[in-house]
């Protein structure tokens, strides 16, 4: 595939991992840029698939809604790496 | 007791209950299986500090059997790949071929066994992750039909796809374990009553190991043949010739759906991927991306710190297979394909027992080989993907070596809830 109609575009990588909240550098760009082409025109031939419907046998599994034992306030905030006053410690929201 | 060829992850033995099916037995646990009070890391830096503050269901099940878990086992990071060479605790090597990958993502878990570290293990198989080490490794791997094992506990990479499966020397013995893990379990809504679809005794797996081939009608796809290396495929010839010897007998089939598989699984797995691995933010568990900057700068440095290559990689892809203007292209298309996939292969079991093939179609790859490019390890996942994507039971039992002393596996795949037939068929192998 020639470069001006590649499937993927540095930018696009970046894009993506815009979207997928990681942080990635210039090196990786490079490296995803050249392997995301690859693999997605790879990925082309799902284009050949015919459109096929699917009987499912699903069905919902329900239960009642009630209290049942959990893990305690100080087991859920172990792994946490940081708390506050028993509470998870995020980031700035905005 | 660590391993010179790297198959543990942490070594902390946890006993079991001191009487049961499996009292005398050590039972070694894949690193993605939750495990109270032992860390469990998915052999990732994200969850290098990790304790699971409850057992997984299996685990449960596991210690009220009486087994003893030596200890957790490496993996490819989250179960993203075939050769356990993504972990970020270092490759496992292959303890029974000096110099080749073990397989993966299971690769720790089928190491421990093929070296006599751990009498048994549990895996877990997306793709072939328990298959593929067990082939590459000369051991008997289980990937059990969708719904037949608990997934609580399991730390999901592609839901509806996975299960948790056995590995042991035998067949025997890998049916014995099943038995143990299989079952109903009110914290997993996807398992079904196997009871219901197969009579009182559909779990009777160990029974079932009485190698009875005589009558067995087996199906042979002969795509997952046309790829696969020439030394894997006279292996697998003189194994059927093997079974044909006992009063097996076989048809060739043709599935031209087959084609599709790794596209669609690998579309279907890395956007599943993409949705379950949102959650590791750094805030209530795993690597902080720190305090500095917003909400999403934070999360975004705690993930690129985090989470190895192949996985960022996944996430990638699945987060563009699902974006606006792609969905339809890949997503959709892929769903096709695997409803495509599940209806002929389930209508190539009307007319067969079984459905037998290599399980892997090439011999276990040079350490280091595979990992400049992805998608020539993803195709090495050809004659696994399909069973996932039907959601049905296979087996991969060892059929015997190449010229050069390398494993290789037989897969036999079964109806859904047929795990005792390919329990029996491959139980006249190995």
């Amino acid at each position: 595939m020639s470069d001006t109609d590649r499937v993927v575009d540095p930018e696009e990588v970046r894009h993506v991992a815009d979207l997928a909240r990681i942080d990635l550098d210039d090196e990786e760009v490079d490296r995803f840029t050249e392997q995301f082409a690859d693999i997605l025109e790879y990925f082309e031939t799902l284009d050949e698939v015919p459109e096929v419907d699917e009987d499912e046998e699903l069905a919902n599994v329900m239960r009642p809604d009630e209290v049942r034992d959990c893990l305690s306030q100080a087991e859920a905030l172990d792994n946490a790496p940081e708390t506050e006053d028993g509470y998870f410690k995020g980031p700035n929201v905005s | 007791m660590s391993t010179e060829y790297n198959g543990y992850i942490t070594t902390e033995r946890i006993e079991g209950a001191t009487d049961g099916p499996l009292v005398d037995a050590t039972v070694a646990v894949k690193d993605n299986i939750s495990t109270e009070g032992v860390r469990t890391t998915c052999g990732s830096a994200m969850l290098e500090d990790y304790v699971p503050p409850y057992d997984a269901t299996v685990v449960e099940r596991l210690k009220a059997a009486g087994a003893t878990i030596p200890g957790k086992t490496n993996m490819d990071e989250f179960g993203m790949g075939t050769t356990t060479e993504t972990s970020a605790f270092g490759p496992t090597e292959n303890p029974v071929a000096e110099g080749h990958v073990p397989g993966g993502s299971s690769g720790g878990s089928a190491a421990v066994v093929a070296a006599g570290d751990a009498d048994m293990a549990l895996g877990t198989d997306t793709g072939g992750s328990v298959r593929a080490p067990a082939a590459f490794c000369g051991v008997v791997g289980i990937k059990p039909t969708y719904g037949l094992v608990s997934r609580y506990g399991v730390v999901a990479y592609a839901n509806s796809l996975e299960q948790v499966g056995p590995i042991a020397p035998t067949v025997e013995e890998a049916a014995q374990l099943l038995e143990v893990i299989a079952g109903p379990d009110p914290s997993d809504a996807t398992v079904r009553d196997a009871t219901e679809e197969r009579g009182a005794d559909a779990y009777d797996y160990t029974g079932a190991a009485d190698g009875d081939v005589d009558g067995l009608d087996i199906g042979i796809p002969m795509e997952l043949l046309d790829g696969a290396d020439e030394q894997v495929t006279e292996v697998f010839w003189d194994a059927i010739d093997d079974l044909e010897a006992q009063g097996a007998s076989y048809h060739e089939v043709d599935l031209e759906c087959l084609r599709y598989a790794v596209e669609a699984y690998y579309v279907t797995a890395m956007s599943e991927a993409s949705s379950n691995l949102a959650r590791f933010d750094g805030v209530r568990y795993g690597q902080s991306g720190g305090y500095d900057g917003n909400w999403n700068e934070t999360f975004a440095r705690a993930r690129e710190e985090g989470f190895g290559e192949e996985v960022k990689s996944r996430i990638l892809l699945g987060t563009y297979a699902l974006s606006a203007g792609y969905h339809d292209k890949y997503y959709k298309k892929a769903q096709d394909a695997r409803a495509w996939i599940k209806r002929d292969i389930n209508d190539a079991l009307d007319d067969a027992d079984v459905l037998a093939s290599p399980t892997m179609p090439v011999p276990p790859m040079e350490m280091g080989e595979s990992l400049e490019d992805p998608l020539k390890m993803y195709l090495a996942d050809a004659n696994t993907t399909p069973v996932n994507l039907a959601n049905l039971p296979a087996i991969s039992v060892p059929a015997g070596e190449t010229g050069d002393g390398l494993p290789v596996g037989l897969q036999l795949v079964g109806p859904a809830f047929g795990e005792k037939e390919i329990i029996r068929a491959g139980s006249a192998l190995a």
